[in-house]
């Protein structure tokens, strides 16, 4: 009885360690988070280098028909709205809108006080 | 055997080896087995939407606040939680005058919910994060703990802490004392030049924020949610 319990252990134990294989990924996150490193860093690449690292990132991620993960959109909106594109920046906060409604609230507060603030 | 002339003294002196005897047996038994986490508050609120609050730096590593921050999305995306989007959320912290964590992290629960609309809020604080030279060996490493709060109820769902460091792959063999401080030196150069922190910074965060015995449970998002 006890060989049995201690047998379960160490399998059990084993897939914790990541000896059995590893669960699929829900989303594509390649270089996402060390962008948005970069990004808040402020002392390494410039807007329009981290926008070109992104889109290149939703292509591939488009081509392998992977999900990009929550923030992603709304992170090149933020770029956008850095570098004063505003329809742009719209268009992205709108993207994660759609593909995560969890994220309605704060992309409507968002958009709201956007259009306040031009002109 | 003898015969007692007690035998009310003697049948409650028993009761009381037995009593004494269940109550030891039961503390070995409770040391036996870790606590598991009581889990009702977080079952009964299931938050579908996580808001990592800017983590709050007790190092003297200025950038640590936002290596972990920047880190933190995947294992909670993983987990199968929306997470409010983290360059988003700084930018509308600074715009309405907070600049600084310990002030992000007074901010009201209702008040948090209202602009950016998560069910449950992540307060960390990091309490290791950089390269230290220590007379024998160099460590990079990176200490992290949290708590998650629900916006709607206040309640405290779930608490933990995680830890990670460069030291646990190294082997300790090379050409004795004086090797072991030449290695530790020129590690501790070459980990702090490279900032290895980040990496760091990002094991210790899916440590601390991944579905685990006593961890975080599984989001909507997630196949495995409510399995747990």
């Amino acid at each position: 009885m006890r060989l049995v319990g201690l047998m379960a252990a160490i399998l059990g134990g084993s897939s914790l360690l990541g000896c059995a294989e590893a669960p699929k990924r829900l989303y594509h996150w390649d270089g996402f988070q060390a962008q948005l490193y970069q990004y808040f860093k402020g002392d390494g690449s410039s807007p329009d280098e981290q926008l070109r690292v992104l889109n290149d990132q939703s292509q591939r991620a488009r081509a392998s028909g992977a999900a990009l993960p929550p923030g992603f959109h709304a992170h090149l909106a933020m770029i956008y709205l850095r570098l004063g594109r505003d329809t742009e920046a719209k268009l992205e906060l709108e993207a994660e809108k759609a593909s995560f409604p969890e994220s309605t609230q704060y992309m409507d507060f968002l958009l709201k006080h956007m259009t306040g603030s031009k002109r | 055997m003898t015969i007692s002339a007690y035998p009310l003294g003697d049948a409650i002196a028993r009761c009381g080896r037995l009593l004494v005897m269940a109550v030891v047996v039961a503390t070995l038994g409770a040391c036996a087995t870790a606590t598991p986490y009581d889990y009702t508050a977080y079952k009964q609120n299931r938050p579908v939407s996580m808001l990592v609050l800017p983590p709050l730096n007790e190092t003297p590593e200025v950038v640590a606040t936002y290596g972990v921050l920047s880190q933190v999305t995947l294992p909670l995306a993983e987990a199968g939680y929306y997470v409010v989007p983290v360059s988003l959320m700084d930018e509308t912290f600074r715009q309405n005058g907070l600049n600084n964590p310990a002030e992000i992290h007074d901010v009201s629960p209702q008040k948090l919910r209202e602009i950016y609309g998560a069910d449950a809020a992540v307060y960390i604080k990091i309490t290791q994060y950089g390269t230290s030279y220590a007379i024998v060996a160099s460590d990079t490493r990176v200490t992290v703990q949290a708590r998650i709060v629900d916006l709607r109820t206040g309640d405290l769902l779930w608490q933990g802490s995680a830890s990670a460091a460069s030291s646990e792959n190294k082997s300790s063999n090379q050409g004795g004392l004086v090797g072991l401080l030449v290695q530790a030196i020129v590690t501790q150069i070459v980990e702090t030049a490279a900032d290895t922190s980040i990496v760091y910074a990002g094991i210790a965060s899916q440590r601390l924020l991944s579905p685990k015995p006593n961890g975080i449970l599984y989001g909507p998002r997630s196949p495995n949610y409510q399995k747990d």
